[in-house]
């Protein structure tokens, strides 16, 4: 029983944690029908900026509560300059190319990232435990929980919501979803859709920075964690069908526990489990559980 | 036909060369090519999918594969002859294939680089959490013997057996693919790349021929893994099956280009160098390297490096 | 005249429309059947059907008498029916004669001779041959994807003649090719096609090319048959002409 709250509990933060990094990959996939492998990067660049800046911030004695504005400045700021430099400055000069293309593309942009965050931040770990440590823990059922952990949970219904508002209850974001639907479409009825490509790209990667930079308070930071992070992002969005922000969520859901469930009862199973299920999902349902199949028009 | 008479001549002329010129070869230099071309085994097994259009983010399935399934042969079946061995990997290697290729079949563009991911992610959450099998750290694997003969410890880790051994797969591999790659089951490959509908309505299986191809570059994948570690004597599992790998190799691919069975070991070649140098002179910017190399190429070079070299034929054949 | 091709009471909805409703067709071993209608009559669903893409929801299709209902469309290549499409489905980034030459193989390829090389001194006098026999040699060497779309289309209907079919269906060969050059095209194919024994089932919207060409005309309109005998009969027919040719004009003229 306290093993079936701790599974539950540590599988919604898990699933919450990953939503916000995943969201981030499908809207780009969604939108730009890119497959961004330089998300992990963006989610390491937002990491090792929130934990350079925690670090620098907590050497002044200045209010601790303000650590966590901190991380969310750090992630747009990093999501606001890179996305925009990514997008402008190289994806939209290969538009036309095909979508395994553009995954090399991004492939090579991730690679070079990995350098330029060991330029900027050497090698050596950063743990900015700080903004975790402040909130404390909390007993659920007799099983101590980090009360930061489940803020995340918090994070997750505030990102989720807001896109989901954004999208259908905007103007830009139903411009967004007409360009999802139809781009040619999109194209013929005026919307710039060059435009809409930047603002993705751009919200997109600032999504990818916040899912680092508030997980950087929860582990080591350090080389090659974007690595990791990618083909877990990948699993989740590929689980819910790419491109759709409810399989984000469902995906993010389903790996959350699969992993968490994995982890309290067969620990050697952890990758195998979520790897398992995004491979039975293209199994049975090549477009996951949420995508949409089209049949070629001859 | 003279084009592809051409290349066989030239293959074998390399062949011979590689082979004669390894006892005044330096080492390191003997060690880098044996290297090039174990690894280019796996880009020549990309590229017989990447000429169908398919690209695959999970061949470090195959390589791993052939590496563990030699290595666990040497070490827990106590196999010596390094033959037996490769066969071993190859086996292991072209069975999971012959498996797979039935689900992959129907997958295109990302869903089938995808899917290849996620069996290699599958094969790697088995083998990191394989305490037996030395998790992350993997295990060391005894210097082969070769029909009995075991190449004396003065020698070193890369005879001349095994380096003799490597090329001559090679070699047989290559003139294999080039013929196939040539034959109307090859051509399919473009076709299907150009146009399914048409090749189907031509009366030709996509399906048949896509599982062909897969098989065939499991195999390549299977036996560069198998020569990679009896190279290298030891095995883990981020070295072979982790997609970083498997990106690495699709790297190659790119650079290389798939006009020819001789652009993979070029492109292959040209990465241990640049690889060898980089590490030593300037480690901390090799991957950023890699990525502009790769962006270049895709940019300003989309069929890789061999279009230079068949650029520079076609100016001497029109002079 | 011996029935080579047969639809029977083939039915096929997509949702609320009906794109096929009880629709009969016969195709003779040596005819050279046109079949009109407006767009969005059936037509090109009906070569679906008839190749395999489509499973019809009822309705037999018989060829020489076996029931080749939705077998896979290589299948039914196999077995002797070829086809071109609207849009021409060709390989794009290869060359005419490459093209050609991919299409001799496979056609060559059915007792496990694949494995061959596809050009030969044979193969590649045969595919030079039928470059020009469909006038299309002096486009040999360039990428097909290039090409104006007349060449494109005889190059999509020389692929589906490669395998000696017995039967072929064209969907409109003549669409998107100029006024002038449309009868120097149907020419040309008719030529390709007198020697040989082959029933052709032809899709098309220009009238003087049916009025031309066609030995019998069938007349679609909303998934069903209107009108099925000689040329002159049903394209002076007052009700196909208002269903079908004014259409036409109309949709024309929009």
């Amino acid at each position: 029983m306290l093993s079936f709250v701790a599974i539950l509990i540590d599988g919604v933060v898990y699933a919450s944690w990953l939503f916000v990094i995943g969201i981030g990959l499908t809207l780009i996939y969604g939108v730009m029908n890119i497959l961004n492998v330089a998300h992990g990067s963006l989610y390491a660049l937002g990491a090792y900026s929130a934990a350079w800046l925690i670090g620098q911030y907590f050497l002044l004695d200045y209010p601790a509560a303000a650590s966590y504005l901190l991380i969310l400045i750090a992630a747009v700021a990093i999501g606001v300059i890179f996305g925009f430099i990514i997008e402008r400055g190289l994806l939209r000069f290969m538009y036309d190319r095909d979508e395994v293309v553009m995954v090399l593309v991004t492939y090579a942009v991730f690679l070079i990232l990995e350098d330029v965050m060991k330029l900027t931040w050497g090698v050596e770990s950063y743990m900015p435990y700080q903004p975790r440590y402040l909130l404390g823990n909390i007993s659920i059922m007799g099983l101590p929980f980090v009360v930061y952990d489940l803020c995340l949970v918090l994070l997750a219904l505030v990102v989720g919501i807001s896109v989901w508002l954004g999208l259908n209850r905007t103007r830009p974001g139903k411009l967004l979803i007409a360009v999802i639907y139809d781009r040619e479409l999109a194209l013929t009825i005026g919307i710039n859709v060059g435009r809409v490509f930047t603002i993705t790209f751009v919200i997109g990667s600032i999504l990818g920075a916040l899912g680092g930079g508030f997980t950087a308070p929860l582990i080591s930071v350090s080389p090659g964690i974007g690595i990791e992070i990618i083909v877990l992002a990948f699993a989740v969005v590929v689980i819910g069908g790419l491109g759709s922000i409810e399989g984000a969520a469902v995906g993010a859901l389903i790996v959350g526990f699969g992993r968490a469930a994995a982890v309290h009862l067969l620990p050697q199973a952890e990758l195998f489990v979520v790897f398992g299920v995004m491979t039975l999902v293209l199994l049975i349902r090549p477009h996951g559980l949420f995508g949409r199949a089209v049949l070629r028009k001859i | 036909m003279t084009h592809q008479n051409r290349t066989v001549w030239c293959l074998t002329i390399a062949l011979i060369l590689l082979v004669a010129v390894q006892p005044v070869l330096p080492g390191w230099a003997v060690n880098m090519i044996a290297m090039s071309l174990s690894n280019g085994l796996v880009v020549l097994g990309l590229m017989v999918i990447m000429r169908a259009g398919l690209v695959s983010f999970g061949h470090g399935l195959y390589f791993g594969l052939g590496g563990y399934g030699t290595a666990l042969g040497a070490v827990f079946l106590g196999i010596t002859d390094a033959f037996v061995l490769v066969l071993l990997g190859i086996i292991a290697s072209t069975f999971v294939g012959f498996v797979l290729s039935f689900m992959i079949a129907r997958y295109r563009g990302i869903f089938f680089a995808l899917l290849n991911l996620a069996f290699s992610m599958l094969l790697f959450g088995i083998l990191v959490n394989s305490i037996v099998l030395g998790s992350t750290d993997g295990f060391s694997v005894p210097v082969p013997s070769y029909f009995g003969y075991v190449p004396s410890s003065a020698e070193t880790r890369v005879s001349f057996l095994l380096y003799g051994m490597i090329c001559l797969l090679v070699y047989v591999s290559t003139l294999a693919v080039h013929r196939y790659l040539n034959s109307t089951m090859g051509y399919i490959g473009e076709a299907i790349r150009e146009n399914e509908v048409r090749v189907d309505y031509l009366g030709a299986s996509v399906k048949q021929a896509i599982m062909v191809k897969y098989i065939i570059s499991a195999i390549l994948a299977g036996m560069g893994g198998a020569c990679t570690v009896l190279l290298i004597g030891h095995v883990t599992p981020e070295d072979t099956v982790y997609w970083t790998r498997s990106g690495e190799f699709v790297f190659v691919a790119i650079l290389s280009g798939t006009g020819n069975v001789a652009a993979p070991f070029i492109g292959s070649a040209m990465f241990e160098l640049v690889r060898t140098y980089a590490l030593q002179y300037a480690p901390e910017v090799w991957q950023m390297l890699l990525g502009a190399t790769l962006l270049l190429v895709i940019m300003f070079l989309p069929s890789g490096l061999w279009s230079l070299i068949r650029s520079h034929d076609r100016k001497r054949e029109q002079t | 005249m011996n029935t080579a091709l047969e639809a029977v009471g083939i039915n096929k909805r997509f949702g609320a429309v009906s794109a096929a409703s009880n629709v009969n067709v016969s195709l003779g071993v040596n005819e050279v059947l046109g079949i009109i209608g407006a767009n969005g009559a059936g037509k090109t669903t009906f070569l679906n059907i008839v190749t395999g893409y489509l499973k019809p929801d009822s309705g037999v299709i018989r060829y020489r008498g076996r029931n080749i209902t939705a077998l896979e469309p290589r299948k039914i290549a196999r077995l002797g029916i070829h086809r071109s499409f609207q849009i021409p489905q060709i390989f794009p980034k290869l060359s005419v004669f490459d093209n050609i030459l991919i299409a001799l193989g496979i056609a060559g390829s059915g007792r496990n001779n694949g494995w061959r090389p596809l050009l030969t001194g044979d193969s590649g006098d045969a595919a030079d041959a039928i470059l020009v026999r469909y006038r299309i040699s002096d486009y040999r060497d360039r990428e097909a994807g290039l090409l104006p779309q007349g060449i494109r289309k005889l190059l999509d209907i020389a692929m589906a003649m490669v395998g000696s079919p017995n039967i072929l269906l064209l969907d409109e060969p003549s669409s998107g090719v100029s006024a002038d050059e449309k009868m120097l095209m149907m020419d040309t194919i008719m030529d390709v096609l007198g020697g040989s024994e082959v029933g052709v089932l032809f899709v098309e919207h220009d009238m003087e090319v049916v009025a031309h060409y066609a030995h019998r005309v069938v007349a679609f309109s909303d998934g069903k048959i209107v009108a099925d005998g000689l040329p002159e009969e049903v394209l002076n027919d007052s009700e196909v002409r208002g269903l079908v040719i004014g259409n036409e004009l109309r949709s024309e003229l929009n």
